[in-house]
């Protein structure tokens, strides 16, 4: 059709001057800060920078950010699941309050997130003093941290899977029920087929956050050096030591797994949209 | 196998009352998600009530209304509402950008723009305060047209707005792809001039979704602790955030004052997280025309 059906914003003055402040502002604003971090690091050379990762006290940490991650990431995915399920698959009294209640971790600051459980687990709180009774003490070590760490996580695979199962929704695994499959196997052979690929992003975000989580974990950890001490505690004591390029040695390896992140959620989605254009009537509505 | 049967069966049986329960593991997922919400999301918010009703009326307001606090408040308010409505504006147009128009790496910034969610707060906290620094790439030539922002409050509106700028732009993205053409289309074949047709037509079905995002922004902001501590300089009175005086009373062993402070931070972000929460169920209803 020879008619244009122009929309606003078209003309090439307004579309140039637009994507260029918008490239520039997202150069200015993250793209840069990265290559900061990756220059500091090396800026004393690679044979430092090797040295400042393989620092005892860095292992220690990156072993303990690991065993932390390790711990929370599979809790969270199998709450996550169990929670998306629930609320997408079944209708019930509180299941929009249960929606909102799973993002109080996303609205709460991190510091309030780790007193909530030093005054609950320390050594003066209620629970915490009875468990003291029978020498357990939970805050200022590695339970501590991991507690705290599936609280600020516990949304990530959750809030991945509703907005997918929602738009899913339930016929293929009524089909199943109706041909006599069980639960488990409607579970494995329907639904994990297509969330799978937003049940990966849900675990590499929460992943991401249980290694990054600073706030939170500073409250509770006690920072003993190569016993407490998380990959991101330790960027914070290095530089706070004025060892500028061993705290961004050690930030580099936090930046990696950030942009590794990032490269999961374009390949997520790039698999999503090709799933969709492959059948076209679950795209559709 | 057999429990799973039995699983099975149970909704099959209720079908008479309700249709809908036909899938198995209702008890299941929902007994191990009220479980997991009870002990980890609920359970830890007695700890800060038991603590905090330790206190008389007197203490409790003396510690909240104590001077050094009440400037944190203020100082975390401005700071937070400047982040946001500066995500407000640029979210806006990176988001119209993304949509709407194709150029090279385009991809690369759609990916890139998730990077403040991804990177850790502290590696962001050391990465801007680096790059502020009186001789950091962005200090050295903001000092030259007089504007400091390493150590001062603008350090925190800087930190603030780069951990929550995704909000904006992932709450308006989807309202902007959805939009259909045909009104502004209409609207720009009778005449009308592109900032009107903004205003007239895109703007009242975007700004819910853009009111969404900033308020997501300015919940962020507020909480926000690991970017903020490195780049602010933390001076009493001018640059301290209220989640840093909550962490400050703490390594003094004042926990019933940081409970106090704390009880109040917690009120304000369940108060929003509600009310976003009300809000956005409110409008996607009127969306999809319910």
């Amino acid at each position: 059709m020879a008619v244009q059906n122009r929309r606003i914003g078209d003309q090439l003055w307004v579309r140039r001057s637009l994507i260029g402040l918008a490239l520039a502002i997202t150069l200015i604003m993250l793209v840069i800060p990265v290559v900061v971090i990756f220059t500091q690091a090396l800026s004393t050379g690679w044979s430092a920078f090797a040295g400042n990762v393989m620092d005892e006290y860095t292992l220690d940490a990156i072993g303990l950010t690991l065993f932390v991650a390790a711990l929370t990431v599979p809790l969270n995915l199998v709450f996550g699941t169990a929670l998306a399920w629930s609320v997408t698959r079944f209708r019930f009294p509180g299941r929009k309050l249960l929606i909102t209640l799973i993002d109080i971790p996303f609205a709460v600051s991190p510091v309030v997130a780790g007193l909530l459980y030093l005054l609950l687990y320390g050594r003066n709180g209620w629970l915490g003093s009875w468990l003291s009774n029978y020498d357990v003490q939970l805050m200022f070590s590695w339970p501590g941290i991991v507690m705290v760490t599936v609280f600020v996580t516990c949304p990530f695979v959750a809030r991945e899977l509703i907005p997918l199962m929602q738009q899913q929704g339930s016929e293929e695994e009524e089909a199943g029920v109706v041909l006599g499959a069980s639960g488990w196997r409607i579970f494995r052979k329907i639904t994990l087929p297509n969330i799978k690929w937003a049940l990966i992003y849900g675990v590499v975000l929460t992943n991401a956050r249980a290694v990054g989580e600073f706030g939170a974990v500073s409250v509770v950890s006690g920072n003993v050096r190569g016993e407490t001490n998380t990959l991101p505690l330790h960027v914070e004591l290095l530089y706070q030591d004025y060892n500028i390029v061993g705290a961004f040695a050690s930030a580099s390896l936090l930046a990696g797994i950030a942009i590794l992140t990032l490269i999961a959620k374009a390949f997520v989605e790039w698999r999503q949209s090709r799933a969709e254009h492959a059948t076209p009537e679950e795209g559709g509505a | 196998m057999s429990t799973s049967a039995q699983a099975g069966v149970a909704p099959v049986r209720r079908l008479g009352r309700r249709s809908k329960r036909v899938l198995p593991g209702f008890g299941l997922s929902l007994g191990i998600s009220l479980f997991f919400v009870s002990l980890v999301l609920l359970l830890p918010m007695t700890g800060l009530v038991v603590e905090t009703s330790g206190m008389t009326w007197d203490q409790f307001w003396f510690t909240i209304t104590d001077p050094r606090v009440v400037e944190s408040y203020k100082v975390t308010l401005w700071t937070a509402l400047a982040a946001s409505l500066f995500n407000g504006l640029f979210g806006l147009l990176l988001a119209w950008v993304l949509v709407r128009y194709e150029f090279p790496g385009k991809r690369i910034v759609d990916a890139v723009v998730d990077l403040p969610f991804a990177l850790p707060t502290a590696v962001a906290g050391i990465t801007l305060a680096t790059l502020f620094s009186q001789n950091g790439w962005y200090g050295q030539w903001l000092a030259k047209i007089g504007l400091e922002v390493a150590f001062t409050p603008l350090g925190i509106v800087v930190a603030m707005a780069f951990t929550s700028i995704p909000f904006v732009v992932r709450t308006v993205q989807p309202v902007l792809e959805e939009l259909s053409p045909a009104d502004e289309e209409a609207a720009v074949s009778l005449g009308a001039s592109d900032g009107r047709v903004f205003r007239k037509v895109i703007f009242p079905s975007l700004w819910p979704a853009l009111v969404t995002g900033i308020a997501l922004s300015f919940t962020r902001s507020l909480g926000e602790f690991g970017a903020i501590i490195f780049i602010a300089g933390n001076t009493p009175y001018v640059s301290e955030v209220t989640s840093l005086m909550i962490f400050i009373r703490l390594q003094e062993y004042d926990y019933a004052a940081a409970s106090a402070i704390a009880s109040l931070v917690l009120l304000a972000s369940l108060i929003l997280l509600f009310s976003i929460n009300l809000w956005q169920g409110r409008y996607l209803r009127r969306l999809e025309g319910r």
